[in-house]
């Protein structure tokens, strides 16, 4: 059974550890807050100026002044703050952030990453994508393992115009848990009843497959 | 204390010529200055070069220069959610350059700070990095990106006072501080204006020295793009 995107969003909280500052990007990577462990304390930034950030405001409390970089309503957390857009990415270049979850439509196996634009056909902008790929240390990829096409989006060599190049740390899809070495996509985990063979037929790039690989754990 | 107030948004536009490159503060439909834009509309000036974050939605921000077509070229991050936009730029109408949110950021406090270029890691290896110095900096590399020029900047703050200080709420700060001083006249538009000494020095967020002209904004629809919302039970 392949992940839903809610499960790959369950599967990337494992990987927020207490006293975490996280950028999320827009779509799954938005579902992890809603994962959290308990007990476990991090704080949100969202690049368009706020830091501690919390749930969705209740109907009738929104605040036009008070958004998420998707443009959504948000709330604030005790201890939040608001600040400038040239401070938000100072926090981001100066890498004061710890972990950046983000949307992919491809990944290389040298940790290339695209998701901003298909030539001809979608170009809305990287946002703040390309700011925080340069210089996050610790990036994770959510995304599907494959297109609508079935086309693979773990590949050799990305096709489409880069974000950045060699900075994904790991990708967590609906298949599989990999790592980014430099010998490839190295496999560390599977979704529940998915064979390491449909994983690599699902992965153009080189998948690095040692031992046994353990399924992953969602509660 | 020097006074920046001027009597009305016309009198905050005067000299704004067509050809002129503008500088548009907001987030989305979030802090942007909507009586300056609505002013904007109504002079009708065009071959604007507008730099702003996003470019609006089809009716509301900068979505209603593009739609009269006062636009020449944008300089933006990111410009999904505008059909008109997207129409006008796969056709070859409007010219669009999109950069770096970060790298957009910095090339306006650069501009306010005078500081004339400057070296990020944003955008090495892309398309956005053509024709640009690189340099490695700790054996990493950088490209060279330069202060923005512009004529105008309009940005909209949540207070002000008649000395031109500002004062910013929640998101909607976003990226008018920075813009502020930033070009050849900075206009301010506040939902409330208080005369010199009401506001406390201490929570001044933007000085005015970087503001050249003040106005209190007629009206603010404050209009909310994404409602997200939870339930109470």
């Amino acid at each position: 059974m392949s992940l839903t995107k809610e499960q790959i969003a369950q599967r990337i909280a494992m990987e927020v550890k207490d006293g975490f500052y996280v950028n999320l990007g827009i779509g799954i990577p938005t579902l992890v807050a809603n994962y959290v462990p308990d007990g476990i304390d991090v704080e949100f930034q969202s690049e368009n100026g706020v830091l501690g950030m919390g749930p969705f405001p209740y109907e009738g409390e929104e605040d036009a002044d008070v958004i998420n970089a998707g443009k959504q309503t948000i709330t604030t957390m005790p201890g939040a703050s608001f600040f400038d857009s040239a401070t938000s990415f100072g926090m981001i270049r100066g890498q004061h952030v710890d972990l950046t979850i983000l949307g992919a439509m491809e990944v290389s196996e040298n940790g290339d990453i695209a998701n901003w634009k298909i030539p001809g056909k979608m170009v809305k902008g990287m946002g703040g994508a390309m700011d925080l790929v340069a210089s996050a240390e610790n990036i994770i990829v959510a995304m599907m393992h494959t297109n609508r096409a079935g086309e693979s989006k773990l590949l050799k060599k990305c096709s489409l115009p880069l974000t950045g190049v060699n900075c994904i740390t790991k990708v967590v899809t609906n298949l599989a848990v990999v790592e980014i070495t430099d010998q490839g996509f190295k496999l560390l985990e599977r979704a529940p009843g998915v064979t390491v063979q449909e994983i690599q037929e699902a992965t153009e790039g080189t998948l690095i497959v040692q031992g046994d690989i353990p399924e992953m754990k969602i509660a | 204390m020097i006074n920046r107030t001027v009597a009305s948004v016309e009198e905050a536009l005067q000299g704004v010529k067509s050809g002129m490159t503008l500088m548009v503060g907001g987030f989305g439909l979030s802090g942007i200055p909507e009586n300056s834009i609505a002013q904007l509309v109504k002079t009708g000036v065009t071959d604007l070069t507008c730099i702003s974050n996003n470019a609006g939605v089809d009716d509301f921000g900068l979505g209603l220069l593009l739609k009269g077509k006062q636009i020449k070229k944008m300089i933006s991050s990111y410009v999904g959610e505008n059909d008109e936009f997207e129409r006008q730029m796969l056709s070859g109408e409007l010219e669009v350059d999109l950069i770096p949110q970060g790298t957009l950021a910095e090339r306006c406090r650069a501009a306010q700070a005078g500081i004339p270029a400057f070296y990020t890691p944003a955008g090495y290896g892309t398309e956005v990095a053509a024709g640009k110095e690189e340099r490695k900096f700790n054996g990493k590399p950088h490209i060279l990106e330069h202060a923005f020029k512009a004529d105008f900047a309009f940005v909209k703050a949540w207070k002000g006072d008649t000395a031109g200080n500002l004062i910013f709420k929640g998101t909607a700060r976003n990226f008018n501080p920075v813009m502020c001083g930033a070009a050849t006249i900075t206009v301010a538009e506040v939902e409330e204006l208080v005369p010199a000494g009401e506001l406390d020095p201490n929570q001044i967020h933007i000085p005015g020295i970087f503001v050249k002209r003040i106005f209190q904004g007629a009206l603010y629809e404050k209009r909310i793009e994404q409602r997200t919302v939870r339930s109470r039970t």
